[in-house]
């Protein structure tokens, strides 16, 4: 009896952190445009979708060729990364650039707009019905054992999750990119006077949140089996939540917000009830927002008066 | 070296520079005063490429820089010290100084510039690793302009860097201006509203009124000027 219990526990864990991740994978690309330009871009989540499409297409493509299945998850995720950060960028240039002197309330009214407009388009282009998404994740022989606490999909997420968090945060700690970056972020007026092109940093946080989320919708599509045109607007959304919870803005934030989010859906609907997983989530954000609105690792910025 | 022709720059509908005209020749130490609001700061914001003029020319070593982006004019070794410092506050005291260096590819004098500047300023070397934001005033002033110099600016444009220091400190800023002119000859433009220090420093400088230049002359000069005395000197 203790002895499934803690089994039980261990699942619950996992899977939760299995979904943080992907969580966790999306919110980057939220709080790093968040950083750079204040703005939260609520076309991220179809960004996300778009690459969960894209490497649907190439991988029924390929496999028809019959590629060996390493193969086609390199290429379909390859493919996926290029296609999401070429809309990421295009994003930027139509939706926000225009939009930069502009009150905040514009560039936010333009990224709904922008994510309606993508959603339809895939709709328009695809089809509304959920589509079969064949699993790129090869199965595990030494894994088979342990299949009731862990299969290879949700170990295979977690290293890749993890693998890709480390090197986006090497490269922002350690790159000159990185380091420009993150002077933009705090200083946009003296990044140009050090001589950082603010436009191209800008352009280049779209891309790298973009292949996030492009990696991040092939892992998912793999797992769960299947997609349609709105798999990115509720994915957006809790990548969002996560990404307030662990304080906007911070990188290691959305990384624990991603994780803390995964962990509360995964035990609230383990222990308490199936029903509820999008009402634990959203509860912990309006929890946090009424007694940290700074989030967990966020910084309360002053207003300047 | 830098020479400015009628320029004129507005921030919306406002006019904050009427045909402001002035030079600076390779080698020298000129300096800008005037009141609050002046104009002073938009000058040289308008030299950096941050706030373009609307119209007239901005002559760099004889090349019109008034198009050009900020980074572009950066890379021209043109530099620029703001009002208030803008240290990068997250980033520790050798990453805002590799900031400075953007630029640059020569690796090896980087880190000779870096050598030199701890020298210069021994407690940026003791704070290396800490966050510019948690500097004094004076330290993060001898930062920001350690930060210009790791640009090797062949002109440095310096924004009020005796603002909110103490006396000693301010005397202290003003006397590695006038050795950074002397050691590697960077020429160099002082926007102050301290000016009995930044004439006594300068070999000519400007008085600018809402606007419009309305004097020039050798820095004795205007510290003798009756006019200037009594505006700007407090006397």
């Amino acid at each position: 009896m203790e002895h499934e219990n803690i089994k039980y526990f261990l699942e619950l864990f996992l899977s939760g952190l299995t979904k943080g991740s992907i969580y966790a994978l999306i919110a980057l690309g939220y709080t790093m445009v968040y950083g750079i330009i204040e703005i939260i871009n609520f076309a991220h989540g179809e960004i996300y979708m778009i690459g969960a499409f894209t490497a649907l297409i190439v991988s029924s493509v390929l496999t028809m060729f019959g590629f060996p299945m390493i193969a086609i998850l390199i290429l379909a995720t390859g493919t996926a990364i290029i296609y999401s950060s070429a809309y990421g960028y295009t994003i930027e240039k139509i939706a926000y650039k225009p939009l930069r002197q502009a009150p905040r309330l514009s560039p936010l009214i333009s990224a709904i707009g922008m994510s309606i407009f993508l959603q339809n388009y895939v709709l328009l282009a695809q089809t509304e019905n959920f589509m079969k998404f064949n699993s790129l994740i090869p199965e595990f022989e030494w894994l088979k054992p342990y299949k009731e606490i862990i299969g290879t999909e949700e170990l295979i997420i977690i290293i890749i999750s993890a693998i890709v968090m480390i090197a986006l945060t090497l490269i922002v700690k350690y790159t000159r990119l990185g380091k420009a970056m993150r002077a933009t972020a705090q200083d946009r007026m003296m990044a140009r006077l050090v001589g950082v092109s603010v436009n191209k940093i800008i352009s280049f946080t779209f891309i790298i949140g973009s292949a996030l989320a492009a990696i991040g919708g092939v892992l998912i599509a793999s797992y769960i089996g299947q997609i349609n045109y709105y798999i990115g607007f509720i994915a957006g959304l809790k990548a969002f939540t996560a990404a307030v919870l662990g304080g906007i803005g911070s990188i290691p934030g959305a990384v624990l917000g991603g994780l803390v989010l995964g962990w509360t859906e995964s035990f609230g609907t383990g222990y308490i009830s199936s029903d509820y997983e999008d009402v634990f989530a959203f509860s912990l954000l309006v929890l946090i927002l009424i007694f940290r609105p700074e989030g967990i690792l966020g910084r309360s910025t002053s207003q300047k008066v | 070296m830098l020479k400015l022709k009628n320029i004129n720059t507005y921030y919306g509908n406002i006019q904050a520079l009427k045909d402001v005209s002035l030079e600076i020749k390779e080698g020298e130490i000129i300096t800008l005063i005037g009141a609050n609001g002046a104009g002073k700061t938009t000058t040289l914001m308008s030299i950096s490429g941050i706030v373009p003029p609307k119209s007239g020319e901005v002559l760099f070593m004889g090349k019109p820089i008034n198009d050009m982006t900020s980074e572009k004019i950066v890379s021209m070794g043109l530099c620029q010290v703001p009002e208030g410092r803008h240290i990068f506050p997250h980033l520790t005291v050798t990453e805002n100084l590799d900031m400075g260096a953007f630029l640059r590819k020569d690796k090896a004098n980087i880190s000779k510039d870096l050598n030199y500047i701890f020298d210069l300023f021994p407690i940026l070397n003791e704070r290396r690793n800490q966050p510019g934001g948690t500097l004094s005033g004076g330290e993060q002033q001898m930062l920001a302009i350690s930060r210009a110099l790791m640009a090797r600016p062949k002109l440095l444009l310096l924004d009020e860097p005796s603002l909110g220091l103490a006396p000693i400190i301010i005397r202290q800023i003003f006397e590695i201006i006038k050795k950074i002119n002397k050691d590697s000859g960077t020429t160099v433009f002082l926007v102050e509203q301290n000016a009995n220090l930044a004439l006594k420093a300068a070999d000519r400088g400007y008085v600018m009124e809402n606007g419009r230049i309305t004097m020039t002359d050798t820095g004795e000069n205007l510290l003798s000027n009756e006019d200037v005395k009594n505006a700007y000197l407090g006397m």
